[in-house]
C-alpha cells in the first residue's frame, strides 16, 4: 500500500509543479544576487544570504531559509490536507477502504507519502540551490566561514547541512500532522489545507507578540529557523533540541488524533 | 451470503436504517429496492464496513463485518454510489493501482486480469486513455471492471446501470447473468423496478429505513387466483360470468378462478368475442406499491 501511495504521489503532475514552484523563488534570488551583487547586510534578511555572495556552496542553506517560513509549509499543508479529504472528494476513498485497505494502513501510507514528498522537495531545493549557487555565485574552495565567524571544513559543512535538512523535514512533519488530522475531519482538501495554514499564521503572529510570551515556547513555528544554530561554532544545541521535542509532540498528538478519528469514522463520501 | 440481524443506523435523531434483517442466499440475484433516501446506500455501506452500524450484526460470506473485513472483502466486488477513479491516469493504470491496494491482488496475474475485465465490460479500446476523457457510461463500466478484478464470489452493486444508454444497460444485464451462471451471487441495489424485474430472483424492499418485503420474485409474481379477460363485449361477458367477475375496468374484467381455458370455452360458446385472456399476475410495481403504501416509489423506465 505504501508503494501504491508513493507511485500515486510521484505520478501526479501536481507534485512536480509544486516542487518546480518551490525552486523558482531561490533560483530567482540567486539570479538577482549574481546580477546585482547586492546582498543583504550581515544580520539582516534570510539567514546565510549575506554569506552566499562570497561562497555559493552555502546557497542551499539560504534557499532552505527562503522557502521554510512560507512556501514550504504551504506546499506541505496542501499535500497533507489533500491526503484523505482529496480521496474522499474524488470518491476513491470508499473504494480503497472496501478493497480492503485497513484504515490504519491507509493513514500510514498517506503519511509516508507526505514525508517522502517533503524529503523530495527539500532535497530538490537544496540540490538545485547548490547548482545555482556554485554556477552563479562562485565556489569558494577551502574552508567556509561559520555563522560565528570561525571556519568550517567541507566535511563539517556537509554533515551539518544533512542535519539541517533532517531538522527542516521534521518541522514540516508538524505541519503535515496538523493538516492530516484536519483532512480526516473534513471532506474538503481546501478546508484542511487552509485550516493548517491558519494555525501557522496564528502561530507566526503570536510569535511576534510580547503579550503572548508565555505561549511562545509551545508555538509550532517557534523553532523552525533554529537550524541556523547548527552552523554556529560550537553548535548551539539548545533550540534545536527544543525544536525536535516540540515537533515530536505535535506530530504524536495530531497523528494520534487523526488515527482515532479516521478509524472510527463513517465514510459517507 | 449476506445476513443481517436487526441492522440499525441512526444519524442523530434520524433513523436511517431500522432493524433490517437481510437474507441473501448463495446463487441469488437479489434486487434491493427502495426510493431515494430510503436507506439503501447506507445499508450497502454498512455491509462493506464503510459505515459502522449503530446496532445489529452483519455477516458477509459467513463472517462478521466489520471484524473480518480483511478476509471477506477481497472476495467481494462492489460498486458504491457511482464509480470513482483518478482522472489523470488511464483506465488500465487505475485498475492496476486499485488491484495493488490492500490484500488479495496477485501481481503476477494482474495484467492478465485487467485485460480480462476490460474486455468483459467492453473498455478494451479505451483502456489507455486518461479517465478524465471518459463519458459517464465509460466510468461506470470502469467501476464494474474494478469490482470484477478479483473474480469475486459476491457482487454488491449500487445502481450499476446509472448513466448507461439502453444498449449499455443490456450489455451489463447480460454480463451479470453470465457471471451469475458461473456461480457469482449478485446483490443489486436499485430504484429501477424494470431492471430488477428483468434480472432478479429475489427482492427486498426498503421503505423509510425498514425492510417491508423480502421474497422470491416468482412467489411475488405467482398467479393471483384470478383470470383477466379483455373483450369487446364486456357487458355480455359480465352477464354470462355473473357473480364471478370481481372488477371491471373498461373492456377488461377480472374473473375469479384460475382455469382460463374453461372461462374461454364458456365465453366463446355463448358467442362472446375474446381479445385476450390469461391468469392474472401482479407486476413488481404493484407489489412494491402495496408494500410501501405510498405514492410511486420510483420510475419504471426501461
Amino acid at each position: 500500500m505504501i508503494v501504491v501511495e508513493l507511485v500515486k504521489m510521484l505520478r501526479r503532475p501536481r507534485t512536480w509543479v509544486t516542487i518546480g514552484m518551490l525552486n523558482a523563488l531561490p533560483t530567482l534570488v540567486a539570479v538577482l544576487l549574481a546580477l546585482t551583487d547586492l546582498g543583504p547586510r550581515p544580520g539582516t534578511g534570510p539567514a546565510f544570504l549575506s554569506a552566499v555572495l562570497t561562497d555559493g556552496t552555502l546557497f542551499p542553506l539560504a534557499a532552505l531559509a527562503i522557502v521554510l517560513p512560507f512556501l514550504l509549509p504551504i506546499a506541505v499543508a496542501v499535500f497533507s490536507g489533500d491526503a484523505i479529504a482529496g480521496e474522499a472528494a474524488a470518491g476513491t476513498l470508499r473504494y480503497m477502504v472496501i478493497r480492503p485497505v485497513g484504515r490504519t494502513t491507509l493513514l500510514v501510507a498517506k503519511l509516508v507519502s507526505v514525508i517522502a514528498f517533503v524529503l523530495l522537495a527539500v532535497l530538490v531545493v537544496a540540490a538545485t540551490a547548490y547548482v545555482m549557487g556554485t554556477l552563479l555565485l562562485g565556489d569558494q574552495t577551502g574552508a567556509t566561514t561559520s555563522v560565528s565567524g570561525t571556519s568550517l571544513s567541507a566535511t563539517q559543512i556537509s554533515g551539518r547541512t544533512a542535519l539541517s535538512i533532517g531538522y527542516v523535514v521534521l518541522s514540516m512533519l508538524g505541519v503535515a500532522a496538523i493538516a492530516l488530522f484536519l483532512s480526516t475531519v473534513t471532506d474538503s482538501s481546501l478546508g484542511a489545507a487552509l485550516g493548517a495554514l491558519g494555525v501557522l499564521v496564528a502561530s507566526s503572529l503570536l510569535f511576534t507578540l510580547d503579550a503572548a510570551a508565555a505561549l511562545q515556547p509551545y508555538l509550532p513555528t517557534r523553532y523552525w529557523l533554529s537550524f541556523v544554530d547548527l552552523f554556529r561554532d560550537p553548535i548551539l544545541w539548545r533550540d534545536v533540541v527544543r525544536g525536535v521535542v516540540l515537533q515530536g509532540v505535535y506530530v504524536a498528538v495530531f497523528l494520534g488524533a487523526s488515527w482515532a478519528n479516521f478509524t472510527t469514522k463513517d465514510i459517507t463520501s | 451470503m449476506i445476513h443481517t440481524r436487526s441492522l440499525t443506523k441512526r444519524y442523530g435523531p434520524v433513523l436511517a436504517v431500522d432493524s433490517v434483517d437481510l437474507d441473501v442466499r448463495k446463487g441469488d440475484i437479489y434486487g434491493f429496492l427502495g426510493a431515494n433516501g430510503s436507506g439503501k446506500t447506507t445499508t450497502v455501506r454498512m455491509l462493506l464496513g464503510l459505515v459502522l452500524a449503530t446496532s445489529g450484526g452483519i455477516e458477509l460470506l459467513g463472517r462478521p463485518i466489520p471484524g473480518a473485513a480483511r478476509e471477506v472483502l477481497p472476495q467481494v466486488g462492489s460498486l458504491v454510489e457511482g464509480p470513482a477513479a483518478y482522472g489523470h491516469l488511464s483506465g488500465r493504470a487505475n485498475l492496476s493501482l486499485f488491484d495493488a491496494m490492500g490484500v488479495g491482488g496477485r501481481r503476477r496475474t494482474r495484467q492478465q486480469r485487467i485485460d480480462e475485465v476490460l474486455e468483459q465490460v467492453g473498455l478494451t479500446e479505451v483502456g489507455r486513455r486518461p479517465v478524465k476523457a471518459y463519458s459517464l457510461g465509460m466510468r461506470q463500466r470502469l467501476g464494474l471492471a474494478a469490482a470484477l478484478l478479483r473474480s469475486p464470489r459476491l457482487l454488491v452493486l449500487d445502481e450499476p446501470t446509472n448513466g448507461l444508454d439502453p444498449q449499455g444497460i443490456r450489455e451489463i444485464r447480460e454480463l451479470l447473468l453470465q457471471l451469475h451462471a458461473t456461480g457469482t451471487t449478485v446483490f443489486l441495489s436499485s430504484h429501477l423496478l424494470a431492471e430488477v424485474e428483468q434480472l432478479c430472483t429475489r427482492v427486498g424492499v426498503l421503505d423509510r429505513g425498514r425492510l417491508v418485503l423480502q421474497e422470491e420474485l416468482a412467489v411475488l409474481q405467482a398467479p393471483t387466483g384470478r383470470t383477466f379477460v379483455r373483450t369487446p363485449d364486456p357487458d355480455r361477458a359480465q352477464a354470462l360470468l355473473d357473480g364471478r367477475v370481481e372488477s371491471r375496468d373498461g373492456r377488461q374484467l377480472l374473473v375469479r378462478g384460475t382455469d382460463a381455458a374453461q372461462i374461454n370455452a364458456q365465453l366463446v360458446a355463448a358467442g362472446v368475442r375474446v381479445d385476450e385472456l390469461g391468469p392474472e399476475r401482479r407486476t413488481l410495481e404493484q407489489v412494491v406499491l402495496e408494500a410501501t403504501e405510498q405514492a410511486p416509489v420510483g420510475s419504471s423506465r426501461p
